[in-house]
């Protein structure tokens, strides 16, 4: 650390800019069940009023990490904290975060309005203030009408709001979603998904959200961190990890992708018969190459200059409403999947086009199970 | 979806069963309390509601009933205050060897009720294992008599051969909680003591309803554990059926007898199934 004198200190090393201020830290964080290894060196910062998706597969860990910081599980090795406060070594009951649980687990032989006052009720708040929270945390959620109601009498989504109310209404510093919308249908999911987001931005509460759905987590996250088989493959904001990917796993797993190996030679990556100048050192390299990145083009037009052509021949088409992702089969072994706009093609024989540019070099992933 | 013979050939025999086994002797046992026993010890067919009232004016028989079930009722307290924080040390504390624990309370159940109750005597006789100790380390100069035919007796034997009935519904109910309901009651804040109460506890409800009604029921009708331990103190109803049913010969005044407690049982297991199911959520 430099020292810095007062007078310059304050506008120079304003980080926060970069960094806000970090809420929760994960710190090296293993965990294994037995000889099974579920997390692997884990290091993870939330800051104050973030969304971050901790995406993966089933079987990634995603969960466990979730309950290791909620206090259900303990992790093996590695911290926790929550500002200068170690969470690890608390029980759950006295950490200052709160869950929305997957299949809700609402208290079955109490009240909506139970169910939602159930955590003030235990701290031993006040009768009028109790009364209050949980009127605006039921209006907060739109369920003001139902405070009288069991939870076996409502729907689905009703129950999820509920208890997100349940939740909300202690006012933790973090709150942790495990998979908080996979039970419910596409259409309520979708609206959901919208709903929390813009709840989240209200409340002003950093959100832990786990899903297995990249779309919802690049719907709703202001950061993703994609896990696999126990370890973190990139974390970054939804636009960065789509359209600069880590690595191979991480291109293929959220959105459609190309993956291209290539051997790259006095600045030219060839795969194939395509060719395209690369800045990277002599040697095999991999390649992202996104369907909406490559367009069909008229063999008659002329070339732009920088801009890479191949022909191919479409073997395969999938209709997706406004787009079409169409299979070309362009050279030997070299099969690209493009995005375009419906009803254009058609013709088994077409032309392709892409930048250079486009073609983002990723790591190749190494091989776990 | 099945035809209607294939139906009555699998409804048939056990309605059969219970209508030759379990309804005709109800029924004949119904009607006997209403006859009566002549001089000469026949049975007469006249009816009356002469045995019921004897039942009222004899004091003998209404107070045993009460010690009856003055004794059922400490019978059932006591299984439950050990076989519920049993089960819920199973349920949610065994871990790993759950199963094990959970045959070591089953394996009595193999045993013979005789044998159990027998064991019983052996320990608190006056020459029994308790008393031969409690003299032996000096604390008792004298056998205690109370130890043995005594109300007492029959209080700690049916609760010993009754706890694991009380301990299985129970167990079942807090086998049954989502082991999530207890996460978010934590997660909410509440210690452990807390989720207990509010949540474990009320969702065993059910649980603790089936097994004190089996205790209960079952402790109130036992004839032989007071038969073996009870002395004069510890009559039960049961037992003044058996001599009416036996060496007295007046089957009428038996019957009325039984007839009264099957009433008692029948609205006893009415009642708890209705709080049972006001208690159930799933």
């Amino acid at each position: 650390m430099v020292s810095i004198p007062p007078s310059t200190a304050a506008p120079v090393l304003d980080t926060s800019a970069v960094t806000p201020k970090s809420l929760l830290s994960i710190r090296n964080v293993a965990k294994n069940f037995g000889k099974n290894l579920v997390l692997r060196n884990i290091s993870l910062d939330i800051a104050e009023g973030e969304f971050l998706t901790i995406l993966g597969e089933s079987g990634s860990g995603k969960t466990t990490l979730l309950r290791i910081v909620a206090g259900f599980e303990s992790a093996t090795s590695g911290e926790v904290w929550m500002g200068d406060e170690r969470l690890d070594q608390q029980p759950p009951y006295r950490r200052r975060v709160n869950t929305v649980f997957q299949h809700y687990a609402l208290f079955p032989h109490l009240t909506v309005e139970e169910n939602v006052g159930y955590g003030l009720r235990v701290a031993r708040r006040p009768d009028a203030e109790v009364k209050t929270r949980v009127e605006d945390a039921l209006a907060k959620v739109k369920m003001t009408a139902y405070a009288k109601v069991k939870p076996s009498n409502i729907s689905g989504g009703q129950q999820q709001r509920i208890a997100l109310a349940r939740a909300l209404v202690n006012r933790p510093k973090l709150l942790l979603l495990d998979e908080p919308l996979s039970a419910l249908d596409a259409n309520l999911r979708r609206q959901m998904q919208l709903e929390l987001k813009s709840l989240q931005r209200e409340v002003a509460i950093s959100f832990l959200f786990v899903t297995h759905d990249q779309e919802e987590a690049m719907v709703m996250s202001d950061r993703i961190a994609l896990l696999r088989s126990g370890e973190l493959e990139q974390v970054a904001a939804p636009r960065e990890i789509y359209s600069r990917p880590a690595t191979a796993y991480v291109a293929q797993f959220i959105g459609h992708t190309n993956l291209l190996e290539a051997e790259v030679r006095g600045g030219i990556a060839r795969c194939s018969s395509l060719s395209w100048p690369v800045r990277l050192a002599d040697g095999p390299a991999l390649f992202s190459l996104r369907p909406e990145n490559i367009v069909v083009v008229s063999p008659a037009t002329v070339v732009v200059s920088g801009r890479v052509r191949v022909p191919g021949r479409v073997v395969n088409q999938a209709f997706h409403g406004a787009t079409e992702l169409i299979r070309v089969q362009c050279a030997e072994g070299v099969v690209l999947v493009v995005r375009t706009p419906s009803s254009v093609a058609g013709h088994a024989e077409v032309e392709l086009e892409f930048s250079p540019g486009d073609a983002v070099a990723v790591r190749k992933s190494a091989e776990r199970n | 979806m099945f035809s209607r013979a294939y139906k009555m050939a699998v409804t048939l025999p056990p309605l059969v069963w219970v209508a030759a086994f379990l309804l005709t002797p109800y029924l004949l046992m119904f009607c006997y309390s209403f006859w009566s026993v002549s001089s000469a010890q026949v049975i007469v067919h006249h009816w009356s509601l002469d045995n019921y009232r004897e039942l009222l004016r004899v004091g003998v028989y209404w107070q045993t009933l009460f010690r009856s079930m003055w004794i059922a009722a400490r019978v059932t307290i006591f299984s439950l205050l050990l076989g519920y924080p049993l089960a819920y040390f199973l349920s949610f504390h065994a871990g790993q060897r759950k199963e094990l624990f959970y045959q070591l309370v089953i394996i009595p159940l193999w045993v013979s009720y005789l044998v159990r109750a027998y064991a019983w005597k052996t320990i608190l006789g006056s020459d029994g294992v308790l008393n031969t100790l409690l003299q032996y380390v000096h604390l008792t100069r004298h056998p205690l008599e109370f130890l043995l035919y005594s109300p007492f007796a029959v209080v700690l034997t049916l609760t010993h051969i009754y706890t694991p009935f009380t301990f299985l519904p129970i167990y079942a109910a807090l086998e049954h909680i989502p082991r999530n309901l207890v996460e978010a009651s934590h997660d909410l804040g509440a210690t452990p003591g807390q989720t207990f109460w509010k949540i474990v506890f009320p969702l065993s409800i059910p649980g603790v309803l089936a097994g004190a009604t089996f205790a209960f029921v079952l402790s109130l009708g036992d004839f032989l554990a007071p038969l073996l331990l009870g002395g004069p103190s510890g009559i039960m109803i049961s037992n003044i059926v058996v001599s009416l049913f036996g060496a007295a010969y007046n089957w009428p005044l038996g019957a009325a007898i039984s007839f009264c407690m099957l009433l008692l049982v029948v609205s006893l297991i009415f009642l708890s199934e209705r709080l049972e199911r006001k208690w159930s959520f799933s």
